[in-house]
Order: structure tokens, then sequence, then C-alpha cells
């Protein structure tokens, strides 16, 4: 198990819920994800199914009315003298969490620039904090190193923009200058919180190139967090579905786009606007993600499932293997389950993209 | 590329073990019908929200309690608010009730067992009576009702002038709101004591000063929360809807933008009562309020002061009822303002 | 930058002209007239009124009371102290006011900020609920109960402070007035803070400096105090004028000669007294507007976001 030393971060059976006026809601129930170094994954789900507590539990962030019921964050990293370390990050005290892995180790930009930067300090300033933290620098190196950065992140006259306040950049300058923190102190691991949702539509391509680019020069691993098909798609090596607490599909890009088992990866992506489908009307899946304050039995996702089974109401299905990159949760691929296939219009759909896809290779 | 990508799943899950039957499938036609959200009405929300607040309903009961109290308190023992109670003794001399410290004879006896002494031994006082002799159970209550009228009148001009001002300016916008904007910045220059002190120079001293001294003033703050309300919903589709619809602006201002601003504007209402009982309470205890034989909060605790030295127990009810109405009616702003925005954890 | 407060300045002192007229305004055209009439013949008024001015253009009369003003001359009053000069009575009674609000402010934020604090970054702990009780307290039961009560305690039941105020012991008798007009401010502040600082705690920039790896005191001092302790600047504000223009009650009931007192002297006695209210109208507007004013521009240089914007305006 070669690979196996190759995980850089892995997440075990992460079972979260919250307190809440309302009563407990179990926001998380038991999901497992696992990174690699270097490669890119993408957790998509719609909001409340848990993709974004799931990292913030990554950064010692939850909400003070968190509770870690159980599981592991296990970080593998190589320390400063070589030696290979592994640590849980839940077991990690917060102060230790963030002298050690916060900003140096992980890093992530969070997806509304608007309101992520401290409007009463300069950028400059909120770029070279990190450095100060983690590395020790000088104050004229930090911000020599900023300058670079702010220049990386592809933002014009670094030197002019370095004394800049936040509110005097634009939204797409701003995100660049959230990516510019998160790699002031050199992390292994990026978390990106839907860099991009809070962005026009044709700065959201340059940033998420950006990072593609950035990932590629500094060797970072990439975790993005989204609802956006589009992103996952030009981005990610592999996808991981979410929904309602738990992982429902699992698979490279190929394996979701062009195979996609579960039906409620389907609804996903029968979802997505289209502009060559010929039917008008925009699919959406029926109903609501559940609320988590009253648990579902059996499958979550089965009373918005328009092919359910009595099975779904009586136990969650596991997860099945369907190839060796490729697994799904969903009791429709039990031997003894009816064959149901993806609805038709989506098959097309697929059908166009592939031949489409083949014309650029 | 080539790696297990994949945890094995919880044994939990998979220790179902399938019996026949279990893949039919349900086909359900209910499919589109969202039943998490669907019965949930806003209000219905809010209302729940509130009665969860503990602070909330303390409020509510605190103010319903001074209400009830204000509305029957008086005539629950037999003295007037400026009666002096008295009676002539046997050599026909009068005997003053003057400042008999609280007492109810049928518990002093229940607890010592003795019976009270002094003239007015079978009288019960709950708070007492005063320098003058007159009960300070039924003044207390009567002052309270002024506290609370005020507070009505409070919720009036609230609700007619500074909202419906708020609402035209930022309707209107433009030059309209520009106007209406540096008169509300010049009203707001001017300390409410200057308006006060004007005010006294034309005006008799009393309760019409009081409440005209509100009318000026109590306006300025709801009118710049209902154009701050007014300014965000206006832009909004459905309001732009009804206007190419052809409705007038009188009815989108009233009946379709009105209710939706209905919430902050509660709230201000609750945060403004208080202002508004303090200042009559200082008014009255400066000497240009209510004045006398009738009283007010705050000139029963006049009262107690000047009396203080003597009387000490004569000041305590006064400024119970007044922490308690202001308690009360914060509380039910705080209440109101969290039911409204509730923070929803995010997920 | 320069020309955007020249700018308030210049709308500050307009509507301090504007309120200035109408006051004016309003006390001349008062029903009644100025001069005890019954000892007076019609001939003697008439040459009072003419000595005075009285009938000439209102807006002579105005600029010529203006141009008093200016010199710090308000004339004089019509009952109070005997006709003294207004500009005497009033040095005193300003150099009192401001002391005790002075250091009322003082211990107020002070202990306020405190508070707030505390309550913050013990939020949903005990602290938290007691600072938030204290607080409540604070603001439901006014400043003059307060002095009522430390009053009877500590000079009447306990004699050691005053029981009314004394001029020649200055320092020793401003305790007691002092510490119940803070606790309003105390109050408010305390809550104040409390709040700002949450909501900052909860704010996406403090997730930010989190997940760069600040936390504990660094976070606290670099990104939360800032940005909640700016927004406060503008509830001081008000708080600021009422204390230094004297809590009238509180003033009333120790016997502190200051603009409080004077001003409940002045409307709430047997006769009013119109020039006093003239001129502690002008007083107190000037003041509210004077701080208004400072607040404004202290939160450009305190918040990037005017500062800067008023540079591109000016642009």
């Amino acid at each position: 198990m070669s690979e196996a030393q190759n995980t850089i971060l892995d997440i075990r059976n992460l079972d979260i819920s919250f307190k809440t006026n309302a009563g407990v809601i179990h926001a998380i129930r038991g999901a497992n994800i696992d990174l690699c170094k270097g490669e890119t994954i993408a957790v998509v789900g719609e909001s409340g199914s848990g993709k974004s507590v799931t990292m913030k539990a990554v950064m010692g962030l939850l909400d003070s009315n968190a509770t870690v019921n159980s599981g592991e964050i296990i970080y593998n990293y190589v320390d400063a003298s070589g030696k290979k370390q592994s640590v849980d990050l839940l077991k990690m005290p917060k102060k230790q969490l963030r002298q050690q892995i916060n900003g140096q180790r992980i890093a992530m930009v969070f997806q509304d620039p608007m309101t992520s930067l401290d409007p009463t300090m300069t950028i400059g300033k909120q770029i070279m904090e990190g450095m100060f933290l983690h590395k020790n620098m000088s104050k004229e190196a930090a911000r020599a190193r900023a300058i670079e950065l702010l220049e990386l992140v592809g933002i014009p006259e670094a030197e002019k923009r370095f004394k800049n306040y936040p509110h005097q950049l634009s939204g797409g300058m701003r995100q660049r200058v959230v990516i510019a923190i998160a790699l002031s102190a050199d992390p292994d691991i990026l978390i990106c919180d839907e860099p991009t949702t809070a962005l026009d539509v044709t700065i959201q391509a340059r940033i998420l190139e950006l990072i593609m680019d950035i990932q590629k020069k500094m060797g970072l691993s990439v975790i993005y967090i989204t609802h956006d098909l589009g992103v996952v798609a030009k981005v990610a090596d592999y996808v991981l579905v979410m929904y309602a607490g738990k992982v429902v599909e699992i698979g490279n890009v190929n394996d979701i786009f062009y195979d996609p088992r579960h039906p409620y990866t389907w609804g996903l992506l029968s979802a997505m606007p289209d502009l060559d489908t010929d039917d008008d009307r925009l699919y959406s899946i029926p109903g609501s993600p559940p609320n988590l304050l009253h648990e579902p039995k059996g499958d979550a996702f089965a009373a918005r499932n328009p092919f359910a089974m009595v099975i779904d109401e009586k136990a969650e299905p596991p997860m099945f293997e369907i190839s060796r990159t490729h697994r799904a949760a969903t009791w429709l691929l039990h031997p003894d389950a009816p064959k149901i296939e993806m609805p038709p219009e989506l098959k097309a759909r697929i059908k166009r993209a592939q031949k489409e896809a083949e014309k650029y290779l | 590329m080539a790696k297990e990508k994949l945890q094995p799943q919880a044994a939990a899950a998979a220790a179902y073990v399938p019996v026949p039957g279990d893949f039919e499938l349900l086909d359900r036609q209910d499919l589109r019908i969202d039943t998490n959200f669907a019965s949930q009405s806003y209000w219905k929300g809010v209302f729940t929200h509130f009665f969860k607040n503990r602070r909330a309903v303390i409020g509510l009961v605190i103010i319903s309690v001074i209400i009830l109290l204000a509305a029957f308190g008086p005539v629950m023992n037999s003295f007037g608010y400026r009666d002096i109670v008295q009676y002539r003794n046997e050599k026909n001399k009068r005997v003053v009730a003057k400042g008999i410290p609280p007492q109810v004879p049928a518990l002093h006896r229940l607890l010592t067992g003795q019976e009270l002494e002094g003239n007015f031994s079978d009288y019960t006082f709950l708070f007492g009576t005063d320098d003058l002799g007159r009960d300070l159970w039924t003044r207390t209550w009567y002052g309270a009702r002024v506290s609370l009228l005020i507070a009505f009148v409070t919720i009036i001009i609230d609700m007619i002038i500074g909202m419906s001002y708020g609402l035209i300016s930022g309707y209107f916008g433009g030059r309209v709101d520009n106007i209406m904007q540096r008169f509300v910045e010049i009203a707001n220059s001017v300390p409410r004591l200057v308006i006060v002190s004007v005010l006294a120079i034309f005006m008799p001293k009393g309760m019409g000063l009081v409440i005209v001294a509100l009318l000026l003033t109590e306006w300025i703050g709801m009118s710049k929360i209902a154009r701050a309300e007014m300014l965000k919903i206006k832009e909004q589709e459905y309001v732009l809807a009804s206007r190419t619809l052809g409705a007038q602006n009188i009815h989108i201002i009233f009946r379709e933008i009105l209710p939706n601003t209905i919430g902050p504007i509660i709230t201000q209402v609750m945060f403004s009562i208080p202002t508004a009982i303090f200042t009559e309470a200082f008014l009255s205890f400066v000497g240009v309020g209510i004045v006398l034989p009738q009283c007010s909060v705050g000139t029963l605790i006049e009262d107690g002061f000047n009396n203080i030295t003597t009387l000490p127990y004569q000041i305590l009810p006064p400024i119970l009822v007044l922490a308690l109405l202001m308690l009360g009616f914060n509380f039910i702003g705080d209440g109101l303002r969290e039911a409204l925005a509730p923070k929803l954890e995010d997920m | 930058m320069t020309k955007y407060i020249l700018k308030r300045i210049g709308m500050a002192l307009l509507t301090l002209l504007i309120i200035t007229f109408l006051l004016f305004l309003l006390v001349r055209i008062m029903p009644g007239n100025p001069f005890p009439s019954e000892r007076m013949s019609a001939d003697q008024i008439a040459n009072k009124r003419a000595e005075m001015g009285l009938d000439d253009p209102i807006h002579i009369q105005f600029f010529r009371y203006l141009g008093g003003v200016l010199q710090g001359d308000f004339g004089k009053g019509t009952s109070l102290y005997n006709g003294a000069p207004i500009k005497t009575v009033l040095s005193t009674a300003i150099s009192n006011s401001f002391r005790i609000g002075g250091m009322a402010i003082l211990l107020g934020t002070f202990v306020g900020l405190v508070l707030g604090i505390t309550a913050a970054l013990h939020k949903g702990k005990f602290l938290d609920g007691f600072c938030t009780v204290f607080s409540i307290l604070g603001v439901c039961v006014p400043s003059y109960v307060f002095l009522i009560f430390l009053q009877y305690t500590f000079s009447f039941r306990i004699p050691f402070f005053p029981y009314f105020f004394d001029p020649t012991r200055f320092a020793f008798s401003a305790v007691i007035p002092s510490v119940s007009l803070s606790l309003f401010t105390m109050s408010t502040i305390a809550r104040f803070t409390r709040n700002e600082m949450v909501e900052v705690f909860d704010s996406d920039y403090v997730r930010l400096a989190e997940a760069k790896g600040m936390y504990g005191r660094e976070l606290v001092t670099k990104h939360v105090l800032r940005n909640a302790l700016i927004p406060i600047v503008t509830v001081l504000a008000p708080l600021v004028v009422d204390l230094l223009t004297g809590a009238l009650v509180v003033e009333k009931i120790y016997g502190i000669n200051g603009i409080g007192k004077l001003m409940v002297d002045a409307i709430a006695g047997e006769g009013i007294d119109y020039n006093y209210v003239l001129a502690l109208g002008i007083l107190y507007s000037a003041l509210y507007i004077g701080i208004m004013l400072v607040v404004d521009l202290l939160y450009g240089v305190l918040d990037p976001r005017i500062r800067v914007t008023a540079k591109v305006r000016e642009a």
C-alpha cells in the first residue's frame, strides 16, 4: 500500500452535531474523505449537506455549539527534521492547532471575499501576519514576500496595492488577496470553500485558473467545497458527493460526470443548466434537504428519490463498489434491486458531452 | 492515480440483510410536496421563537402584571389617589394617617400573634401612606397609569408620524428624500431638553407638555428605521410588479411594503417606549410634567425623595414600578429583535 | 480630506445658526413681556423697550444678540440671580458640570469597556450573565435614583460624603454625583461593546485570521477590538453630551450649581427666565452639534473606509 503513505489528510467517520435553540442538529453523520499529496478533490452538495462543516472541523473553526461525537481527522506531514508525522487534528488543543497547523500546514480560502478581509487593516499587513506568526520573518523580508505573493495572485501594481484597504479593491481582487493570505506561510493543503460563488462569472474562471496554476507551482493539495458542478469538472481529480452529512458517491471526474450512479448525483447533474438541451424546463431535485433536527430513518435521500424502494425507508444503504475508483451509497446498486437507468434526458446529455469532449482529444 | 480511494464503510449500515419485497419501487406521487419547510409560516416562526426566549416571556409577564395592577390596583381599596386617609375620633378631632409604613394587619397577626398598634391598626396599607396621609398603593398604580398612557402615546407617535415620514422619504427618494432628510438632520441636532424648555415657555405645565415634547422628538428615531427598511425593500421585484400593474404610490407604501417592514418597526417601538417613560418621569420630577394633585411615577419619586430622611419606604414602590417597566419593555424589545432575525447556524 | 472636514464644519455652523435663530424667534415672540409691568407705566415700558432695542426689526435684534453671544455676552437674566450677567453665572455652571460630567464619562467608559470586553470573552458563561444583568440594571434605573440611593446610604445613614455638593471640597463631594451619573454610560457602553465584540468574533475576517493561525490575545487585540471599538464612538457621543451638559435632576438633587440645575431653575420655577432659556438652549445645541461633529471626524480618522472615501470624494 504505497499509496496509503501518500495520503496527506484522512477524515474518518466524522460525526458532528450542533446544539441550537430548536434542538440538536446532527449535521455530519459519518463522513469519510481522504486526500493525497498534490491532488485536487471537490466536495459537492446542496447547502446544508455538511460540506463546509466538515472543512471547518479540519481547520478547528467549528462554532462553539458544535460537538464532535466521533471520528478522526488524520494529518500526515514531514516535520522540519524530515521525519514523518501523523496527528489527529480533532484531538489537538486549539492553541497548538493554530500554532502548528493553521496557516502554515493547512490554509483556507473563504466564500465571500467582501467580508473575509479585516476592513481596518491594510491588505499588506494582513498578508504579512501569517509570515510573522509562522516564519519569524523580518519586516523587510515579509514585505518583499508579500509583494511577491500579490504579484503571484495577479494583482497589478502590487507595491501600491500593498498599502490599500480591502474596500478599495473589487471582489475579484479581494479574493486574490485572500488567496495570497492563504499562501503566505507555504501550506501543504489549501481548502477553498466556494471560492468563486460570490464573484462574477468572468472572474470565476480566472480565479480557478489561478488556484490551479499556484497548485502546480507549489505542489499543493487542494480541497474544493462547492455546489457548482462546472467548477468541479474544471479542477477536480476526484469528486465526493455529500448529502445530509454523508458522502453518497465518490469517483473521479469521469465516473461522476459520465457514469453517475446515485439518484442524487443524477439530480445534481440534471439540474446543471445546459445550452444544448432541447427541453427548456430546468430540472430541479424535488423537495429540500432533510431537516437534520429529525434524523431520517433509512436512506436520507429516500423522501426525494423518485426511485425510492421499500428498503430505503428501512435501512441506510452501504457503499457499493462500482469500480476501483468509483463507489456509491444507494440500494439501487444492490444485486437484488431492479435495474434502474438514469433519466433519459440526462443520458442524452452525457452522450452529447462525451462527444464534445472527444472532439478536443 | 491507481490507488485505493475509498474507506471501508461503517459496518453498522452494511449489517442490514435485505428481505424479499425490499426492492419494490415505492413510486410515490407526492415527491414535489416539500414537507420540510412548507408548514412553517414566517409569523408562526417568530411567535414560537419569541415564546421560547425566557427573557422575552418574563418581560411580557412583567408588563401584563403592571397593566393589570394599573387598571385594578387603584380600585382594590376604598382610597382615592388624592384622598387623605382620616377619621374623626371621639373628641371629634381629625386623625390623619400620615406617614404610616406598609402594614397588613392580618399578616401581622398571623406572624406575631399580636395586634398592630396605632390609630390605623385595622387599615391595610400595602405600600404605606405618604406624609400627607394618602395611600401609596393607590397612588403608585395611578402613577403607573400615566406611564402606560405615555407608552401608548409613544406607540401612536412612532407608528403614525415616524413611520409614515420614514416610509415616504425612503419611497420617493431623490429630492423629496433629500429635503426630508435635511429636516431630520436639523430636528435631530436640537437637544430634547431645549425643545422642552422652549415648550415650557408656551405651554402650561402638565401632561399636555409632556405629550407635545414627545411628539416633537420621538418620531425621529423611528423615521430613520422606517426609511432604512423602505430602501431595502423598495427595490424588490414584487414592488416593481405592483408598480407596473399601475398601483398608486400610497397603496404600494402602506399595503405592499408596510407589512414587510413591520417587524423592525415594532421592535423600534418597544425600545422607544422606555425612553419616553424615562422622559416623562424626569420631566415630572423636575416639575414641568404632571402637576399636583395628580401623580406619576416621576412625581412619586420626587415626593419620596423629599421625605427620604423621615419616610424612606415611600420612594421604593415608584422606583420599582419604573425599573420594572423599563426592564419589561427592554426584554420584549430584545426578544422581538432576536425572534425576527434568528441567527441560524450555518452549515 | 481637508475639504471634507471644512464642509462638515460649515454644515454644523449653519445648523447651529438656524437653531439659534429659531430659538431667538420663539423666545422673543413668547406671550407676556419681559418686565414686571404692574410697577411700570406704559410710557416707562415704551422707553425701556426702545432703550433695549426691542422695537427694532427682529433680524436686527437677532444680529445684535448674535454679536453679543460671540463675545460671550448673553445679556442678563430676567428673574434668576437678581439680574446678574448670564456670562458669570454660566461660566461657573459650565465649569462645575463639565468637571463632574467629565469624571462620570471617564469612569463610565473605562469600567463599561472592561465589563463589555470581559463579557464578550466569556460569552455564555457566568461573567457574561453577570455583566448583562449589571448593564440591564444600569439602563433600567435613572441616574437620579442611584444618586438618591447613594446619598441616603453614604451621606445620611453613614455620614461619610457631604449630603449636598460643597464647592470648597470639590473632588470629595463630586464622588457621589459622578458615580451615579456614570452608571448609565457604563451599562450602555458595556452592553454595546459586548454585542459588537460578539458580532466581530462571528465575522468572516476573524475566521480568516484564525485560519491564518492567530489565536488568543493577539487575535483579540489585532482584529477584534479595533473593529468592535470604532462604532462605540458613535454611542459615546450622545452620552457625553448628556453628561457634560449636566444631568438635570442629579444636579438639582445634589445641589450642584451646574448647567442642568440652571435649566431646571429657568423653566420650572415660578416665573420662566426667558434669557436663560435662550442662552442655555444655544449652549446645549452648540455642545450637541459640536460633539457630533467631533465624533464624525474622529470616526473618519479611525475607520479607513470613511477616511479613504473622503479622500476619493476630494479627488
